[in-house]
């Protein structure tokens, strides 16, 4: 059973006179096997959570916690943060000239794991997870994102996640850009996962598409930077509906008077 | 300084000569600054040369006019001595290259080991041979010099339309004359043949030798030129790519030993529907210096090329050079080139130049871009490998790895391939902070 509590987080970009708060006052808490979804329009700061929370440089806490396990998350480097048991699937997985994909995943597996895994159970195991997420045996010697379509590069995040066996992961705008096809096969992916562990899911996105295909068990509706309302599936329907207009509206109202004050 | 080239590809070009903004083209926007390694090249890196911010070279001295054209001679005395001012030798060290251009004529050789494939020919050929007076002629001294005192070629003949079932290679092993060693290779492709051709140095020498690969029509040809010159080598050499007709030439620079290596490479296209690819990579330790002068010059329509080399460097006084010049004359219409250089500055006190040049004078092409980028480690790859749990040293090696693999495992053949990552891998391991943990196979 693993808890990631973060503590009322302000996070902001930029030095000095140019830095800008994005984050202002995060609280969230994600125990194993539960899974929330974030929902908020473009620019309100989604994608700063989930980098922060795997620890981007251009992201500066400025104050508040975030503890996985009651461990200080933000002291770990971002190596760390993966082996504690944290991962991030990438809203734009970076290409990495020159490496393969099998390189990258049993460098990254054996980093997790602390060992090399054995080489025949690990060659199986990659070939049944792939199989699992439709992809083809000779993306393993692709160089990492490297001319990848969107779908694979999602479908390779998911692979990530299902090999490296996180307690806790983050998946940002995972569906962002995936047609109907990847979208199933990518949230089916997220789905075995919940089934055959405890992970637990922070899901982020833009749209209620993928909500059709993974279920949430807690919608949190994320506005300019914080959280402004929480609810169970329901309230992914209402969004569905009538959309963020009435939160953007508020918020837009505060931002405005917070920008006559400064 | 002409107008800027007005070809609706401008946006394609993105040459930066300014060393911030070659940084910032390598790194991915907002990133940097913070925690990890340095994204500003080191002081005295990144530099283009002393061309001014922005200048690219399309036009000429006018706005109409045509830039002028490049001379070349077979008579060495045409030249003149150079010394060190010229545009061509501005960036090399002089007083190491002299021994070869005021290097005696001689009979010392370097050691030739030869892997012929059934039906390739290796002959040689007299300095009256027609076939010499029909190359590509010399654009320096020294390798007019070198034309002169080579005495004619070892010619490299493979028959039309015959695909070879391995490549051939040249083994050419410096015994440690102290005797300059002067040479020409010629690799003749007939029209419709497929061939892959290897020229592997290794050794101590002094050498300057010209390569000039003619591709007949329809050819697909691959030269790789390895230099695994041993510390202390000196190397020179002109070479030219001839491409026929719709024929398909690729040439792989692998750049690694030696004291200087100072290559020239000029692609001439001899028909329309040509397609040259040029590839490089260097990697240059404390005080060697590497220089790679690329001279793509299209003047029949509908050829392309494309242009990557890629260059590490580590140690105090490791200095490379990249000059990379595409024409683009008026006749050649259809034309399609990109060329890019990327300099990866693993220590302190290297020094990288990059030269971009693109002249366009024709409207009529399919596009026309360069880029240029040194700087420090990609933050982006860095921070995506330590995500995964990967620590930051071996992510270092895995991305330098990959830097030089993404070139390397383009010449197609993996014993050599694996020979040049073993290379590699060796030399960054005397990289301090990065050869605490061994990268997996």
């Amino acid at each position: 059973m693993s808890v990631l509590e973060i503590r009322d987080l302000h996070v902001s970009v930029g030095d000095g006179d140019d830095a800008k708060e994005i984050l202002r006052g995060v609280d969230l808490t994600i125990r194993s096997g539960e899974t929330h979804a974030i929902m908020g329009p473009n620019g309100s700061g989604k994608s700063t959570l989930a980098y922060s929370i795997a620890g981007h440089p251009k992201y500066t806490v400025t104050s508040g916690s975030v503890t996985l396990d009651g461990e200080d998350v933000l002291a770990m480097s971002v190596d760390e943060r993966a082996r504690a048991g944290l991962f991030l699937a990438m809203q734009y997985p970076v290409e990495v000239p020159g490496v393969s994909v099998s390189n990258f995943l049993r460098t990254a597996a054996t980093a997790v794991k602390g060992e090399a895994p054995k080489l025949r159970t690990w060659v199986k195991d990659v070939k049944t997870e792939m199989a699992g997420l439709e992809m083809d045996a000779a993306f393993a010697e692709r160089n990492v994102n490297e001319g990848f379509s969107g779908g694979e590069k999602k479908r390779h995040e998911i692979l990530q996640m299902r090999l490296l066996k996180p307690k806790i992961a983050v998946l940002d705008e995972t569906d962002s850009g995936l047609d109907v096809d990847a979208l199933r096969v990518v949230s089916e992916g997220v789905n075995r996962t919940r089934e055959d562990s405890d992970l637990g899911v922070l899901l982020i996105t833009h749209y209620t598409r993928i909500l059709r295909y993974i279920k949430p068990d807690f919608v949190h509706v994320f506005i300019a930077g914080r959280f402004v309302e929480e609810g169970g599936p329901e309230l992914a329907d209402k969004l569905e509906s009538e959309g963020y207009a009435a939160y953007v509206k508020d918020s837009a109202d505060v931002a405005a008077a917070e920008a006559a004050a400064s | 300084m002409s107008a800027p080239h007005d070809t609706g590809t401008d946006d394609q070009t993105t040459l930066t000569t300014d060393s911030a903004a070659l940084a910032g083209e390598l790194f991915a926007p907002g990133v940097g600054a913070q925690a990890g390694p340095p994204t500003t090249p080191a002081a005295g890196t990144g530099t283009a040369g002393e061309a001014t911010p922005g200048a690219h070279s399309h036009g000429g001295p006018t706005p109409t006019g045509s830039p002028a054209e490049r001379f070349t001679s077979p008579d060495p005395d045409a030249f003149g001595d150079p010394t060190g001012r010229e545009e061509d030798w501005r960036f090399t060290p002089m007083r190491r290259i002299r021994p070869l251009l005021q290097g005696a004529a001689s009979d010392a050789h370097l050691q030739w080991d030869t892997d012929l494939p059934d039906g390739v020919e290796l002959t040689a050929v007299e300095a009256d041979d027609p076939l010499i007076k029909g190359l590509p002629e010399p654009v320096d001294r020294l390798a007019a010099l070198t034309r002169q005192r080579s005495g004619g070629a070892a010619v490299v003949r493979v028959p039309a339309e015959a695909k070879l079932d391995r490549p051939v290679t040249l083994r050419l092993t410096g015994t440690g004359s102290e005797d300059v060693v002067w040479g020409q290779v010629v690799v003749e492709v007939g029209a419709f043949a497929e061939a892959t051709v290897v020229l592997d140095h290794s050794g101590s020498a002094r050498y300057s030798g010209g390569v000039s690969v003619l591709a007949g029509d329809g050819a697909q040809v691959t030269l790789v030129s390895v230099q695994d010159w041993a510390p202390g080598s000196v190397h020179a050499g002109q070479y030219d790519t001839v491409v026929g007709r719709d024929a398909s030439v690729s040439q792989v620079v692998v750049t690694l030993g030696g004291d200087l290596v100072r290559l020239v490479s000029n692609v001439a296209y001899a028909g329309p529907g040509g397609s040259a690819e040029l590839y490089g990579v260097y990697f240059a330790d404390e005080t060697q210096h590497q220089e790679h002068r690329l001279w793509v010059d299209h003047s029949v329509p509908q050829c392309r090329s494309n242009v990557l080399y890629k260059g590490a460097l580590q140690g105090e006084e490791a200095h490379t050079v990249w000059v990379g010049d595409v024409r683009i004359r008026p006749a050649a219409v259809g034309t399609e080139t990109y060329e890019l250089n990327r300099n990866l500055v693993l220590t302190d006190g290297a020094r990288a130049d990059s030269v971009p040049n693109l002249e366009i004078e024709t409207g009529e092409i399919v596009g026309a871009g360069h880029a240029s980028a040194t700087g420090r480690f990609d933050d982006e790859q860095l921070f995506y490998l330590c995500s995964r749990g990967i620590d930051a040293e071996t992510a270092r090696r895995l991305v330098v790895r990959g830097f030089f693999a993404d070139v390397v495992q383009r010449i197609g053949i993996p014993e050599l391939q694996d020979r040049l990552m073993g290379t590699v891998e060796a030399r960054l391991g005397q990289l301090p902070g990065l050869a605490e943990q061994p990268v997996e196979a």
